[in-house]
């Protein structure tokens, strides 16, 4: 009937960057994270295992994989630590797949090489200030003015945007108005270091401390008119798309992150004692982990769920929605008994559980807020 | 063109717990998982460095049981070219010399091999003995404990480390054997599009029969050392304590002297 295990070729990626995790990054990232510093040769090296080229062909220097890959290697790094998943989910997800799906043969040729090989990293910039999944509320303007876009206007909480390696911001405007009177939104390249295009200072977070956030202003920067990309007018139904595997992504990301609260807390409930014994030996300890084990499950699950409608073709906008719901959910949850478990460790940042607590506040908010997903789900339900 | 062949072994990992089975004291696979050795790595990437280099093949040689497929599949996505895998239900409990017999006659079935590279010693047994032996079988000179390799036409170079001596400088011409530390170089993790190629990636099965070798030259009976008992390590204890009066530094560094540490 179904069959859940994954084929050789998915289990041994799956290995390849738990491995890399392991070895690579958890040994160094506390460091990083402490100090609020973008791990470049972290980064490098997961350019060149090719994990940013993973779902895109070998024509860009990708590696021929698909969606499914990649969101069982943001699983298995964000295990370890979410600030390198979500720099490489959004790099994936934001920076090159909008170029990838709307741009045109030019720009894929002239942007995706470097983005899959990992030497560059793109952002997207949607939320403004004044709103996020709200289209209506964009207030950005692009006008044509001769053969380039003039474009004015802020971006806020772009991930990717202002690190040494960004290459470009793919951001959304408004270009004109549409029949009904609504904002027409179109999506326009601007090139890192464009005239007018400032990148903010780095946000100070309470979480993803190692990855990459700014708020970004336009002021009369002019960009050429072929760095639209896609259709004019159709700069936020495309993002809506893209946002849609953007969930299931975010959802491997939450799965992973759960998992880590359990990887961590099994170990420790083994081996600190109190009272004479592993503190693993009292039943308040085990149902913690119990529940711990089967939240991570049901997340793994529901976007395994997911991934596999979208790899087979079919809507999967509700499953992406409930993926997305479900494992943001277990990611808060376990880390908070995580951080739980370990008593006062827990409250400090050189244990990875602490760091865990901090990064799973996001992950009910970014790619739709919860409230955004239940709304979702119900309108799929026809309410 | 080098065509070199890189020695790789499926070992236990040494993040899990590993034993020896009770009842033969050979090593307990079951117990633990199983990965290709992180030193094989080493000896895989530097292969592949003198393949990209220049001209080469690499091809990887792993004599072990049937679930080794998985270590050589790694070698395999890692970017070498082919694999001979010995497989036979007749090497359980073989000991180096025999071991090391195996892979010469594998060897010998492979035209032209220019270089064999192994890694220094094996997280498992660690004898460190089988490169040595097998340049000995093969007639090739050994360049052991390499931190550093060139290839420079038909003759190899290499920095050799010793614990106290320093570094020698090494040159010989090839065929040669040579065994890597690990100094030696940062193996890369496999791309996605080379597992898939891996898949592909032919690999050469061979019982002991089929390299012309009998059963009675190797296995437990045949070996030429027993495992007459098997203990775990006892815990480790408490070590001492130095009590700090003033002239805790001083005790510190007379500790250190007695243990000829400084």
């Amino acid at each position: 009937m179904i069959d859940l295990r994954l084929d050789d070729t998915y289990e041994t990626l799956r290995k390849t960057v738990e491995n890399f995790a392991q070895r690579e990054v958890a040994p160094v990232i506390g460091d990083f994270y402490e100090r609020e510093e973008f791990p470049y040769g972290i980064v490098a090296q997961m350019g060149e295992m090719g994990l940013f080229g993973l779902p895109f062909p070998e024509k860009y220097d990708g590696m021929g994989g698909d969606y499914f890959a990649l969101c069982l290697a943001l699983e298995e790094l964000a295990r370890v630590d979410s600030s390198v998943a979500i720099t490489l989910e959004a790099g994936v997800s934001l920076g090159a797949m909008p170029i990838y799906r709307f741009g045109t043969d030019e720009q894929k040729e002239q942007w995706l090489p470097a983005m899959c090989r990992g030497e560059t990293l793109g952002a997207f910039g949607l939320t403004e200030p004044g709103g996020g999944s709200d289209a209506g509320a964009t207030k950005t303007t692009a006008k044509i003015d001769g053969d380039s876009w003039v474009i004015n206007g802020s971006k806020s909480f772009i991930t990717n945007s202002g690190t040494d390696i960004t290459s470009l911001v793919t951001v959304t405007a408004v270009t004109g108005t549409k029949d009904n009177g609504g904002k027409e939104i179109s999506a326009i390249i601007v090139p890192s270091g464009t005239p007018g295009f400032t990148v903010e200072k780095k946000y100070s977070k309470v979480g993803w401390n190692a990855s990459d956030t700014h708020g970004l202003s336009f002021d009369d920067v002019r960009v050429p008119q072929e760095n639209l990309v896609g259709q004019q007018g159709r700069g936020y139904a495309q993002f809506l798309s893209i946002l849609d595997e953007g969930r299931i992504a975010i959802a491997a990301l939450s799965t992973g992150l759960a998992q880590g609260c359990v990887d961590e807390c099994l170990r420790y409930a083994r081996e600190r004692e109190a009272f004479g014994r592993p503190i693993g030996a009292n039943q308040a300890i085990q149902f913690k982990l119990a529940d711990m084990e089967l939240r991570t499950h049901n997340a793994r699950l529901a976007y395994y769920a997911a991934a596999s409608k979208m790899l087979r073709g079919e809507p999967f906008k509700k499953e992406a929605a409930i993926a997305k719901l479900t494992s943001s959910n277990a990611a808060m949850d376990n880390a908070r008994e995580a951080t739980q478990i370990f008593g006062g460790y827990g409250f400090m940042n050189e244990f990875p559980v602490g760091r865990f607590y901090r990064d799973a506040k996001i992950l009910e908010v970014g790619e739709g807020t919860s409230e955004v997903q239940r709304m979702l789900i119900a309108r799929e339900l026809g309410l | 063109m080098t065509n070199i062949v890189v020695l790789v072994k499926q070992v236990p990992d040494t993040y899990s717990e590993r034993k020896l089975a009770e009842t033969d004291h050979t090593l307990d696979r079951e117990s633990a998982d199983a990965v290709l050795d992180e030193i094989n790595e080493r000896a895989v990437e530097e292969a592949l460095k003198i393949k990209e280099a220049g001209e080469g093949e690499v091809t990887v040689l792993c004599v072990g049981p049937d679930r080794a497929t998985d270590a050589i599949r790694k070698a395999l996505s890692m970017g070498a070219d082919k694999a001979i895998h010995v497989s036979d239900e007749a090497l359980h409990g073989s000991d180096i010399l025999a071991t090391a017999k195996v892979i010469a006659a594998a060897i010998g079935k492979v035209e032209g091999v220019d270089l064999v590279i192994a890694g220094n010693e094996s997280s498992d047994g660690g004898a460190g003995a089988v490169p040595a032996l097998l340049a000995e079988l093969l007639g090739m000179p050994q360049l052991t404990y390499a931190h550093h390799v060139s290839v420079e036409g038909s003759a190899i170079k290499v920095d050799r480390e010793t614990a106290d001596e320093g570094i020698t400088h090494l040159e010989a011409n090839l065929p040669a054997v040579v065994s890597v530390t690990e100094k030696i170089n940062e193996p890369r993790y496999p791309s996605f599009k080379g597992i898939m190629a891996a898949k592909k990636k032919p690999v050469e099965t061979l019982t002991v029969a089929d390299l012309g070798l009998d059963a009675g030259e190797v296995g437990l009976d045949n070996a030429w050392s027993t495992v007459s008992e098997a203990a775990p390590k006892p815990p480790r204890t408490a070590g001492e304590k130095v009590e700090d009066d003033g002239d805790g530094g001083t005790k510190i560094a007379e500790y250190l002297v007695g243990q000829k540490l400084i």
